[in-house]
């Protein structure tokens, strides 16, 4: 009786430790990272907003990896060694993506093998160039000059800049997230300077974030600059 | 002796019983019915259209009082639909539909129908046209949601080969879905009933103004879809060129005078009760002669077909249920009222040095308003079902401190009152469902009948789809955009003296703000406002994703593209002042809620409705949509 528990026990076991092994696959373990560039500078977008699609072919039904930007226009993934095909949305994100050859589009071509490195080199409308942020008696000042690199008939002008502050990290125009924002005088985009009160901070923080943002007309997705911190 | 007995009547059993195995065994059967029988009786036959009927589409819909109310005309007072106003994009699949089972088993349908050759011809025509019909209109719905879509009128059939890809099928361009819904119901239009108390079957009348409204968005989008280059495909599955713009106008203007020239039987709008707002009100629930109503879900009490609408959205304090209050309307949409002499005037909370404006009674603010309003609104002060709304925010001491309470009607110490009621049983209180958090509960589609809000009882008013009031904006709009504004104005006024609006417009005050701005207020909460956003292409500038600002929120008020991203409340105060002659007023103050932390942001990318990556893996000749 008691051999008889005893195999019914170690059949169990078997049976436990069998299937797992034909259950699970390996996880994903390449990271496929980067960040966007242009002429080896970042081009930092808004949080959560801009993103590029993975297709990976040959696998029957098609459905893309969703890949967001971060704020400072990196970005990883983890996946599965293979073939992908690297797009962006058309559309998406205050630039264009430049034409790898006639045949293949804008798509870039990833062969993932192990870890790699992609800077993926796009041409934004704009750049924010010279920026600045000072702070001083409560009020944050930022200066920043616009270089327009898009020119002739693609060439987009500007709908507004804006200055936005925040008491997290996630500086983007998200609505009441932000704890205060101010557009700037556009005239002159050389030279675009504007100051903001910060006001009253709940919890009070002796810290504050500031970021400017670019609107271009007709684009969606605006362009922004670094995230500062500035003590208060 | 028994034995040879058995034998014999084993033997007669079973010689008999076999005689008819064939027969025997093949029975009708008794649960499902055939062909033949479906299509030999009217009344079966109309009861496989019964169910398409009631597969019908819509984009707002009664019985989902979310889908009414969307887009930041009103706040939403149930806890579990704050994160709606706490976000700020919308998902590009929102909004999308792809049902081809429903445009198959139509199909289905209509093949199986025409050989029929019991039922009589005019049923048959009918019966026809109403099928043909109801995939117009689910052709236009998916139009006007994904763009220009795979045309399929015949059920198709999979052959079991293995290869099912040549049923595939390639998007047509959006102007040929348009085309084929405008075609369709001319030549549907003398096939169906030209009657106007005919409300929850397709007539003549509700195929001519599902054409002016197909033919008016097609022509909006070919006009307005300029200013938009974003939102096109290279193949036209998306936009349409701009020089049809004006064909598409010119049919739309033909087929809403059609109907209001009494070729499709006698539509008019609704006049029969002298107090005007009451009259607003009863075109959604006046079953009775009602001229106005043209094509509807109907609903009957105690026959299984009734919805909740008034249960969910019935002032609370006094409710029929424990529930209630959910939709409420935002103070942009309130203050974008006319006044009765058809001027745009914001809400007087303060006089111009900023000072508060004082009020004798709590609802003397809203008076001398388009009738409209309190059509639409309940406003603090006015009256559901015969019992006053209870709607105040607490009092306002003499120090600019404010007295006020957390629950309903709760009571407090106040000054030397002792202790009073310091908020009003239907709120506002920040944060508490079911209470009128903005100040204003929902009037259209309630059911003021005894029972209505009760969930044993319910409400059988209509789902509304076209009625005549819309056919006259659609009129007045077509005829704007044609350069005939004289004919626009006279058409806008109808609508707007039944509102009891006094001046009327002349044909130089017409222009598309005015026209917009007759749409938002007149069709409210009817499902059609949004399609107005997208069809002029102005939905990612009212929907911009930048907050509303509570002191520049009365500007602009009747501009179509004014922002509208989160939706304000304005509160009364009761004034506590002894020995003031403002003691016992009452004071109003515009806030934001707490609750509306995100401001809402349409993307290019929203525009048209995102075809889902199972779609284009099994038919890859599908194109996705702009920007997504």
């Amino acid at each position: 009786m008691k051999k008889f528990k005893y195999s019914i026990a170690l059949l169990g076991l078997l049976f436990i430790t069998a299937s797992c092994e034909k259950d699970n696959y390996d996880e994903p373990d390449s990271f496929l990272s980067g960040t966007i560039m242009y002429n080896g500078e970042p081009v930092r977008v808004g949080y959560n907003e801009v993103g590029f699609e993975l297709w990976q072919p040959g696998f029957g039904l098609l459905t893309p990896i969703g890949v967001a930007i971060d704020q400072d226009g990196s970005y990883s993934a983890r996946l599965y060694d293979g073939d992908y095909k690297l797009k962006f949305i058309p559309g998406q994100g205050p630039f264009r993506i430049p034409e790898v050859n006639a045949q293949q589009g804008d798509t870039i071509l990833v062969n993932l093998r192990g870890d790699q490195q992609l800077d993926i080199e796009v041409e934004p409308y704009y750049m924010i160039r010279n920026v600045q942020f000072s702070q001083s008696g409560g009020t944050v000042s930022a200066s920043c000059s616009l270089e327009q690199i898009i020119t002739g008939d693609d060439e987009r002008t500007i709908e507004r800049i804006t200055l936005y502050l925040n008491d997290g990290q996630f500086v983007s125009d998200n609505g009441d997230a932000n704890v205060a924002r101010g557009d700037a005088d556009i005239s002159d985009l050389s030279s675009v300077s504007v100051s903001l009160g910060v006001p009253q901070l709940n919890p009070p923080r002796d810290y504050v974030y500031a970021r400017i943002g670019v609107k271009i007309a007709g684009v969606e997705d605006m362009l922004y600059s670094q995230v500062e911190e500035l003590s208060l | 002796m028994k034995k040879y007995l058995y034998t014999a009547i084993t033997m007669a059993l079973l010689a008999t019983g076999c005689t008819n195995d064939e027969e025997f065994l093949d029975r009708e059967p008794t649960n499902i019915l055939t062909e033949e029988q479906v299509f030999s009786d009217p009344s079966v036959t109309l009861s496989v259209l019964a169910n398409l009927y009631d597969r019908y589409y819509d984009f707002g819909w009664i019985q989902d009082w979310w889908t009414l109310s969307d887009f930041n005309i009103a706040f939403w007072s149930e806890l579990g639909r704050y994160s709606a106003f706490q976000n700020s994009t919308y998902d590009y699949g929102a909004w999308g539909t792809w049902d081809y089972a429903y445009i198959r088993e139509i199909n289905l349908f209509i093949e199986r129908c025409e050989p029929a050759t019991e039922l009589d011809e005019a049923d048959k025509q009918r019966f026809l046209a109403e099928a043909r019909f109801l995939r117009a209109s689910y052709y236009f719905e998916l139009v006007k949601r994904m763009g220009g879509v795979p045309l399929i009128l015949e059920a198709q059939e999979y052959d079991f080969s293995g290869d099912a890809s040549y049923l595939r099928q390639p998007r047509e361009t959006e102007a040929a879905i348009y085309d084929f819904v405008i075609s369709e119901a001319e030549a549907i239009k003398d096939m169906l009933p030209s009657n106007s108390g005919t409300k929850s079957r397709a007539t003549k009348g509700a195929a001519l103004a599902m054409e002016a409204r197909a033919a008016l968005y097609a022509g909006s989008i070919a006009k307005y879809g300029a200013n938009t280059p974003q939102v096109s495909l290279p193949g036209n599955e998306v936009g349409i060129p701009v020089d049809k713009a004006n064909g598409y106008y010119t049919k739309a203007l033909n087929a809403a005078q059609q109907i209001i020239n009494g070729e499709a039987g006698s539509y008019a709008l609704y006049q029969k009760k002298p107090d005007l707002a009451e009259n607003f009100a009863s075109i959604f629930y006046d079953k009775i002669e009602n001229p106005e109503v043209i094509f509807v879900e109907d609903y009957k009490l105690q026959s299984g077909k009734v919805h909740n609408f008034t249960i969910v959205n019935q002032p609370r304090f006094g409710a029929e249920e424990e529930e209630g209050g959910r939709i409420n309307p935002s103070l942009q949409f309130v203050q974008s009222f006319e006044t009765l002499d058809g001027v745009y005037q914001p809400l007087a909370a303060t006089d111009g040095s900023g000072n508060p404006v004082y009020y004798e009674n709590v609802g003397d603010i809203f008076e001398g308003r388009d009738a409209r309003l309190s059509g639409t609104v309940i406003l603090p002060g006015s009256s559901f079902k015969g019992r006053q709304v209870d709607i105040f925010a607490g009092y306002q001491m003499p120090d600019g401190s404010v007295v006020s309470g957390d629950s309903r009607g709760q009571q407090k110490e106040v000054g030397n009152l002792g202790n009073v009621q310091v908020v009003g049983f239907d709120g506002p209180i920040d944060g508490l469902e079911f209470t009128a958090q903005t100040g204003f509960y929902i009037r259209k589609f309630q059911d003021p009948k005894a029972g209505s809000g009760q969930r044993g009882v319910q409400s059988d008013v209509y789902q509304m789809r076209y009625r005549y009031a819309e056919v006259l904006l659609n009129a007045a709009e077509a005829a704007f955009e044609l350069g005939n504004t004289s004919t626009a104005a006279d058409y806008l006024n109808q609508v707007r003296s039944r509102a009891g609006i006094t001046t009327p417009l002349t044909a130089g005050d017409v222009d598309f703000d005015r026209i917009a701005h007759e749409r938002y207020v007149e069709l409210a909460f009817e499902g059609l406002h949004f399609f107005d956003l997208k069809r002029w292409r102005i939905a990612h500038i009212v929907l911009d994703g930048v907050p509303v600002d509570e002191n520049t929120v009365s500007d602009d008020i009747g501009s179509a593209t004014r922002r509208e991203t989160q939706p304000l409340a304005i509160w009364p105060y009761k004034v506590y002042e002894p020995g003031s002659a403002n003691d016992g007023k009452f004071i109003y103050k515009t806030r934001k809620l707490s609750r509306v932390t995100g401001a809402d942001r349409f993307q290019f990318g929203n525009y048209y409705s995102r075809i889902g990556d199972n779609v284009i893996s099994n038919n890859p000749l599908i194109v996705r949509n702009p920007n997504q």
